[in-house]
């Protein structure tokens, strides 16, 4: 698909998506969770995707992350078709240039604070004693570099999204992706890991996209999409009336 | 990453220490059953690694190994003898016969008549005793698991009194013996003397032994007595080998153990696949945000190989060592008098666990491989 008639796309997008339709099976019948999405994120945004469970909010991110096919459509990050790479380059371009921020964190329990955060060096090959030194950086920036040593389970919940705020960025990728950071903490803790998210993972050159139904923390924003069964149908600075 | 991989496994306690115990049991039972199967079977050759001096046995036609033989006339020696390449020949004599023990039991012996002079035939080392003493009358030397079977252990063997077939015989010495494949008590004693205990037949002679000279081979002697005597001549390993496919042919414990082999396999399977299955499934969120991060299928799968060698070879050292551990641990029982591993099990056992951790790794990982990285985010 030519972007160009589309409505091209930005030179400076951090995601250029165009066009982008999914379907799943379900059974025999197949479903669209995405109608022919065209939207840019801009580098420097915290962009949040909002909506109802089920509206393809989730998605729409792992399309745009590189991690599930569209149906339909192409997504560029920072002007790479995505999913005109091969399977092994696409992997690496993740691994370079995308952090990721799970709802339940997904750390590994077995090894310690540090060498959680380190874990995108070493898969980049970088000597594991190296990487925790650079994550121990980042995790002294969150405020939990006395956490270091410790399992992830000997933390508290707001601690470990911390480590996976940590983990996300210790690699400093231009594109970072969160899935309901907030969804498992209370509000203030929810509130903090926001503000500190703001801090770090926001920058000139990096974009983050923040999933969230968290309506606490709507007014950190720069910018709201609003999707409702698998269409864009807002996309400005504040969320629409009756939302 | 593969640093990651172990310690995912290690950190999981429950799992990791099942993993090794599914491992070092499967390897416990290969190695053990395998090790007791072998030295089992290689005591049918038991009365040929007792003669060690013999390089060739000389039997009738029909003979087969040395508990299963026919007598032949003692002129079968001197024509032995005759034959070129023949450094010596001596006379052997292996028959069943009865002894009334001291509380009045009836008890199963073999009687070996071994050479007058030389005594060839007489296993090499004594464990009490000399062989001097074969020259006594009525000498009878008994071997070391017999001696287990006839007394009680705080009872000195050595001077008591047998009645054998009727007749008087007196334990002068002990043999330091390998045990039948029966563990039949075995009565050493000269070939003069061995004619007096045995009911007469005819034929007396049950095997000739025999030394080749120098520059000669067992094997090209062995060709040639068969040539000119019209016997049937073996070597010691030919001998051996034919004692060992004996029991191989006539009895069911190949079928036995190989059913425990087998079972020890499938148990391994069992045990190992299954835990390592539910140690992937449990960790699947993990390995699902490692491939979305960017870390690679081959990586992925490395990773499980990391665990699967490191549970192989842990498992297997403590199998093996529980081999060796049961082996000595009961190496004064006299049933396993000399039993060692010979070291192509460990290697076959080794196969059997890396077969078993490709097979269960293989299944294991495909749900990991399965697994879309877009799945973390549900």
């Amino acid at each position: 698909m030519d972007t160009t008639t589309i409505g091209g796309c930005a030179p400076e997008a951090a995601i250029c998506a165009r066009g982008i339709s999914r379907d799943f099976e379900a059974g025999q019948t197949t479903i669209r969770v995405l109608h022919d999405i065209n939207t840019d994120i801009r580098p420097g945004e915290m962009t949040y995707v909002v909506g109802e469970s089920g509206s393809g909010k989730t998605t729409l991110i792992s399309i745009m992350c590189g991690i599930l096919w569209p149906t339909e459509g192409e997504v560029k990050v920072f002007g790479t078709d995505i999913y005109k790479l091969s399977d092994t380059d696409l992997v690496k371009f993740r691994l370079n240039n995308i952090g990721f921020i799970f709802q339940q964190y997904n750390l590994i329990p077995s090894i310690d604070v540090a060498s959680n955060a380190a874990v995108p060096l070493i898969a980049q090959g970088m000597p594991r004693e190296e990487a925790r030194e650079r994550a121990k950086v980042l995790l002294d920036k969150l405020n939990i570099g006395n956490q270091a040593d410790k399992l992830p389970r000997q933390l508290s919940g707001g601690q470990q999204q911390r480590v996976a705020i940590a983990r996300a960025l210790v690699h400093e990728p231009r594109l970072v992706v969160c899935d309901e950071p907030t969804a498992a903490l209370d509000a203030s803790s929810g509130r903090r890991v926001m503000d500190l998210l703001r801090e770090v993972a926001v920058a000139p050159d990096r974009a983050c996209i923040i999933v969230t139904h968290d309506n606490r923390i709507f007014d950190l924003a720069d910018r709201i999409i609003v999707l409702e069964d698998g269409r864009i149908t807002h996309d400005g600075k504040e969320m629409p009336d009756g939302h | 990453m593969l640093w990651i991989a172990i310690r995912m496994l290690t950190g999981d306690a429950q799992k990791f220490y099942g993993l090794l115990f599914g491992i070092g049991f499967s390897t416990l039972l290969i190695t053990q059953q395998m090790t007791i199967f072998v030295n089992l079977v290689e005591r049918g050759a038991s009365g040929v690694y007792n003669a060690p001096e013999a390089e060739v046995w000389v039997m009738d036609p029909v003979s087969r190994t040395t508990d299963v033989s026919y007598a032949m006339p003692g002129t079968a020696l001197d024509r032995v003898r005759s034959v070129e390449g023949v450094e010596w020949a001596v006379p052997h004599l292996r028959a069943v016969a009865n002894v009334r023990t001291a509380d009045g039991d009836l008890e199963g012996v073999a009687v070996i008549g071994v050479d007058d002079s030389t005594l060839i035939g007489l296993p090499e080392r004594m464990a009490k005793g000399d062989k001097s003493v074969m020259f006594a009358p009525d000498s009878v030397v008994i071997d070391d698991t017999g001696t287990t079977r006839f007394f009680p252990p705080e009872q000195n063997p050595i001077g008591e009194r047998l009645e054998l077939n009727d007749q008087r015989a007196v334990i002068r010495g002990i043999a330091d013996s390998i045990p039948s494949f029966t563990s039949t008590v075995v009565l050493y004693t000269r070939y003069s003397n061995a004619l007096n205990f045995v009911p007469g037949t005819r034929n007396r002679l049950s095997f000739v032994l025999v030394g080749v000279s120098e520059g000669q081979t067992p094997e090209q002697v062995a060709a040639r007595i068969e040539a000119e005597t019209g016997l049937k001549a073996e070597t010691r390993e030919e001998f051996s080998q034919a004692g060992v496919n004996f029991i191989i042919e006539n009895t069911g414990i190949p079928t036995n153990f190989g059913i425990t082999v087998f079972l020890g396999f499938v148990v391994g399977v069992a045990i190992v696949g299954l835990t390592f299955s539910l140690f992937l499934r449990d960790n699947i969120k993990q390995f699902g945000a490692l491939k979305a991060i960017g870390v690679t299928n081959s990586k992925i799968v490395q990773m499980v190989a990391a665990q699967a060698g490191m549970v192989g070879i842990i498992g297997y050292a403590l199998g093996v060592v529980g081999t060796v551990a049961f082996i000595k641990g009961f190496s004064a029982n006299p049933f396993f008098k000399g039993f060692y591993i010979p070291w192509q099990i460990p290697l076959i056992s080794f196969a059997a666990v890396v077969v078993i951790l490709a097979i269960t790794g293989l299944i294991a990982i495909r749900s990991v491989l399965n697994t879309e990285p877009a799945s973390v985010f549900r």
